[in-house]
């Protein structure tokens, strides 16, 4: 028969408070372990290495950590943003301030990809893993030069050879290619229904 | 003097195709195979006459151009063996409308290039293991060993007495590398308390190099320095 006088009532009040206050402490705690490792790491981080270091079990804590971080940039009109990349979560700044951090950023910004890079790209992105004689008979032309540069990028890698005679070297997209378009994941390529119908059709 | 610029890569027969196709506004099903057969010819006919070198796949959609422009207009009597002049034709409409969608999604992900380009994160910390390349000279070592020398003089609170033999320092070292491809030259000096322990590890570090069982090198001059382990 459990007393139901008074005391209890305010002492058991009291522990949930005492609990829940105890949860938040930690949910902030590991909310600024994410925010310092987000910031520290020079690459996108994913859940699973953010669970490893944290040593917490629950993924979905982890998320619900970036996302307050997330909102709390956004509400304090931050001029940094987590960026969901490459699989996994990092510390941007924003595009509108992008002329401003080229100024300190000398080298480098000027590179872009040239068209035949970006369909042979395309291709590859689409039908990964896929051959170099088989890009080639897409695009009607050679693409050894081309695919060497992806390569050296490492935007795109060798990712085995096809059981086929000769058997030729296949190629396939990197974690490199996602953070380089913003992408999250191979999901997110543009779609070929978004893609409006050829001329004529 | 025969001075020929190459399309090398840049555009293709397709590209071609594509751009006939665009300028005169065809139906990509039914392209009229008399026409745009003239009309790529008369690419090629240019291409020689400004002397570009442009590839052979150039000349393999010319002869399936003419090929199916002679099957139209001599459409034969007995049943042939080979691929129907429409079969190809569809291959070649297949071929079009399939290169055209990966030019689109081309230029959307050049749209994402050029967003994500303005948006900047953090760059690389350390320099990728193959920018160390330098080797370190004696004079970059003496150079770095007195900075931790410097270092450890405000950093001694008690003296400490431990051995001085280089080669128990020789073994320590190599015991550091155990299970590593390097270590930073810093690491080596760490928790030594007494400048003739330093000296010695020091002695040790140059036996080390000296026998070739270690490297010492640098990302480039004057920068950090780390110790390899030699390949065995």
């Amino acid at each position: 028969m459990v007393p139901m006088n008074r005391e209890f009532r305010t002492s058991s009040f009291a522990m949930t408070l005492f609990v829940s206050t105890a949860r938040i402490m930690e949910r902030e705690k590991l909310k600024n372990i994410v925010e310092c490792l987000l910031f520290f790491s020079d690459k996108p981080l994913g859940i699973d290495k953010l669970a490893e270091i944290t040593e917490i079990e629950n993924s979905l804590e982890i998320i619900e950590a970036i996302e307050e971080l997330k909102r709390e940039y956004e509400l304090r009109n931050s001029a940094l943003q987590v960026v969901n990349i490459a699989q996994g979560y990092q510390i941007c700044t924003r595009n509108e301030f992008s002329s401003w951090v080229k100024k300190l950023h000398s080298s480098q910004t000027t590179f872009q990809l040239s068209l035949p890079a970006l369909e042979t790209l395309s291709i590859i992105a689409y039908k990964q893993p896929i051959t170099r004689g088989e890009i080639e008979k897409i695009r009607g032309v050679d693409s050894s030069w081309v695919l060497r540069k992806l390569l050296e990028k490492k935007i795109v890698k060798i990712s085995g050879r096809k059981k086929v005679p000769g058997r030729p070297i296949m190629y396939a997209t990197t974690n490199e290619f996602l953070r380089y378009f913003g992408l999250r994941d191979l999901s997110e390529i543009p779609s070929l229904d978004e893609i409006k119908p050829p001329v004529g059709g | 003097m025969d001075y020929r610029i190459r399309l090398e890569g840049f555009e293709g027969p397709l590209d071609l195709l594509l751009h006939l196709v665009k300028k005169n506004e065809l139906d990509i099903f039914n392209i009229p195979i008399a026409q745009i057969t003239a009309d790529y010819l008369s690419y090629i006919k240019l291409f020689r006459k400004l002397n570009l070198d442009f590839a052979g796949e150039f000349l393999v959609i010319a002869s399936t151009l003419i090929y199916l422009k002679s099957r139209m207009l001599l459409p034969s009597a007995e049943p042939v063996e080979e691929e129907e002049p429409e079969d190809y034709q569809a291959e070649l409409a297949a071929r079009l409308i399939e290169y055209q969608k990966f030019k689109e999604i081309a230029n959307a992900l050049k749209e994402k290039e050029a967003m994500q380009r303005d948006i900047y994160g953090r760059l690389p910390i350390i320099p990728e293991e193959e920018d160390y390349t330098i080797e370190a000279t004696l004079f970059d070592l003496l150079d770095a060993f007195q900075r931790v020398a410097f270092r450890l003089e405000e950093e001694v609170r008690e003296i400490i007495q431990e051995d001085l033999r280089v080669e128990d320092r020789v073994k320590e070292i190599l015991e550091l590398l155990k299970n590593k491809r390097f270590i930073n030259f810093d690491t080596i000096f760490s928790g030594r308390s007494s400048k003739s322990l330093l000296i010695v590890t020091f002695l040790a570090l140059l036996e080390l190099i000296r026998l070739r069982v270690v490297f010492a090198r640098q990302a480039r001059p004057f920068g950090d320095i780390r110790i390899y382990k030699a390949k065995s």
